[in-house]
């Protein structure tokens, strides 16, 4: 892979990481978000796939193909089971409308690249250049796990952070240790079961997903 | 005596844009009402029907409202009149247009936007309700994609220094690596549903509707008749062709005569025909698939379109 085909199947990978959370933001079908989340999943399972075959690293290729199979499949099949079990919340319903979302996800971005300055002129590889991208990523994970007061939101907001945490980790170093990288993933499959009995004790308590029901403590 | 041929020539490179886009606009509808109907089940009407329509009504008896004033008669005329004044200087079938140094894409945009705000006055002209209706809602849809329209070109001029139209399909050309790149993509995909939005195509507006809720462009030009409608119906099928020829000729540019000569020109043409033939298709049949946006919900699409077109101004940034 040449110079030139490697930074811009790296930059076309990336930016497809960043454009999903926007997506994610954009999309009120909750189905819509999760196949979203598969999408960006899978892109950031090539962006260390690519990375790996730049740099003729076994581990990071492998690492790759097991980002592609637990965040493009697993993942996503473990949030749509908690889809199934609920009928009545198919959209997500944002505290800030769609529009002001979007322009706060944009400013975040905005954010992001003012605050890695001084980690890309560190850097100086295309692929740090990038990096900005991976910290948008988990700001915007962060912003919708803020407006978004649905258990599952919740989780996409969590595996959006993540994603960014892991673009920002594949990109800035030469590939994470495939024990930490696998640690950091099962943990978030840990924290998605978790939600996930959540969600199913809350439906089973109120009849509705809003974590805002959570005020008072119980017995 | 060489530089009067020159001159000669650039006339007839103008004249020629100006006739591709008119006759190529009607038949594009055509095409695509075409497309839609055969994917309904129906046999629809030839593609050349909107020619047809065309001379029918051009050749019938104009009237207008009683206490219309002169801008009841300037909007169809300076609506055409700005499509023909950006088609005459645009690269469409070539990269080397009359005029070329002075077509800049601000702009055009801007000259195109002075035919839909005309267009919007007299529809308020008449005072009828439903011409007030139309130019506040499709005053409401262009400001929404003025921003997301500007900061495309922009991400687009910054990526090649330059918003010289021309310059930029010349840049594709010469080094096709700009285009994959994703600041282009992204500031592409932005203008697509600028596009979309400014042409009254399906998930924002239904073209083919006289429903009083839901339309939009329909409600502005209720009280033409004749030749006014004639030309409010030319000028906007030509405004499609000329932002569709202009995406296809920055997206996949090749096959732009480069060079003079008539060779590379009736290339140019065949490529233009196919590309914008290609385009038109896709949106018919996107177009028989979706369903019309509700006009709460057009905020969010088309703020989609603006991060689209900041992303892509930012990576340009970036990247440069």
């Amino acid at each position: 892979m040449n110079g030139a085909t490697y930074s811009s199947f790296l930059e076309i990978a990336a930016g497809l990481v960043i454009l999903c959370a926007f997506v994610t933001l954009w999309r009120r079908s909750l189905r819509a978000i999760v196949r979203t989340l598969a999408v960006q999943g899978m892109a950031l399972g090539v962006v260390a796939l690519v990375l790996g075959v730049r740099r003729h690293d076994v581990v990071l290729i492998v690492v790759g193909c097991l980002v592609v199979v637990a965040k493009g499949f697993a993942i996503p099949t473990l949030v749509r089971r908690v889809l199934a079990n609920e009928p009545r919340s198919r959209e997500t319903s944002p505290l800030v409308n769609v529009p002001s979302s979007l322009v706060g996800a944009g400013a975040l971005t905005f954010l992001a690249y003012g605050a890695t300055r001084p980690v890309v002129a560190l850097v100086s590889t295309s692929a740090g250049r990038l990096i900005p991208l991976g910290l948008a990523t988990m700001l915007i994970g962060f912003f919708s796990m803020v407006v978004r007061r649905k258990a599952v939101s919740q989780i996409v907001g969590l595996l959006l952070v993540d994603n960014g945490i892991a673009l920002v980790a594949f990109l800035a170093t030469a590939g994470v240790p495939l024990l930490v990288e696998l640690g950091a993933s099962l943990d978030v499959l840990l924290v998605i079961v978790v939600l996930r009995v959540l969600a199913v004790q809350l439906w089973s308590k109120f009849a509705v997903l809003d974590l805002d029901q959570l005020q008072e403590l119980h017995d | 005596m060489n530089e009067f041929t020159h001159v000669v020539t650039q006339v007839l490179v103008a004249v020629f844009q100006v006739a591709a886009v008119a006759v190529g606009g009607a038949l594009l509808l055509g095409l695509m009402r075409k497309v839609r109907s055969r994917l309904e089940g129906r046999v629809g009407a030839p593609i050349h029907q909107p020619l047809l329509d065309l001379r029918k009504l051009f050749a019938k008896q104009r009237t207008r409202p009683q206490d219309s004033s002169w801008v009841f008669g300037a909007g169809p005329v300076v609506l055409v009149a700005t499509v023909v004044a950006v088609t005459a200087v645009s690269p469409l079938v070539t990269a080397h247009p009359p005029l070329g140094q002075s077509s800049d894409f601000f702009a055009v945009v801007f000259v195109l936007l002075l035919g839909s705000v005309l267009l919007a006055l007299s529809a308020l002209d008449t005072g009828t309700a439903f011409g007030g209706m139309g130019s506040s809602r499709s005053m409401t849809i262009g400001a929404l994609c003025e921003p997301a329209l500007l900061v495309a070109i922009l991400a687009m001029a910054i990526a090649a220094r330059t918003s010289n139209l021309p310059a930029l399909v010349r840049i594709g050309l010469n080094h096709p690596a700009l285009i994959a790149s994703p600041a282009r993509i992204l500031a592409l995909a932005s203008f697509l549903v600028v596009i979309l939005a400014e042409s009254g195509r399906l998930p924002v507006d239904n073209p083919s509707t006289h429903l009083e809720l839901t339309m939009i462009h329909e409600a502005m030009v209720l009280e033409y008749s004749g030749a006014d409608l004639g030309l409010i119906t030319l000028g906007e099928s030509m405004r499609l062709v000329f932002l569709l020829g202009l995406f296809v000729n920055l997206f996949v540019p090749w096959g732009v005569a480069n060079r003079p000569g008539a060779l590379f020109f009736s290339v140019g043409l065949l490529a233009l025909i196919a590309k914008v033939a290609a385009v038109g298709t896709t949106i018919a049949v996107f177009e028989v698939f979706t369903a019309k946006m509700r006009l709460f919900r057009l905020p969010e699409l088309l703020a989609g379109g603006f991060v689209l077109a900041l992303l892509g101004a930012v990576t340009a940034v970036v990247a440069r």
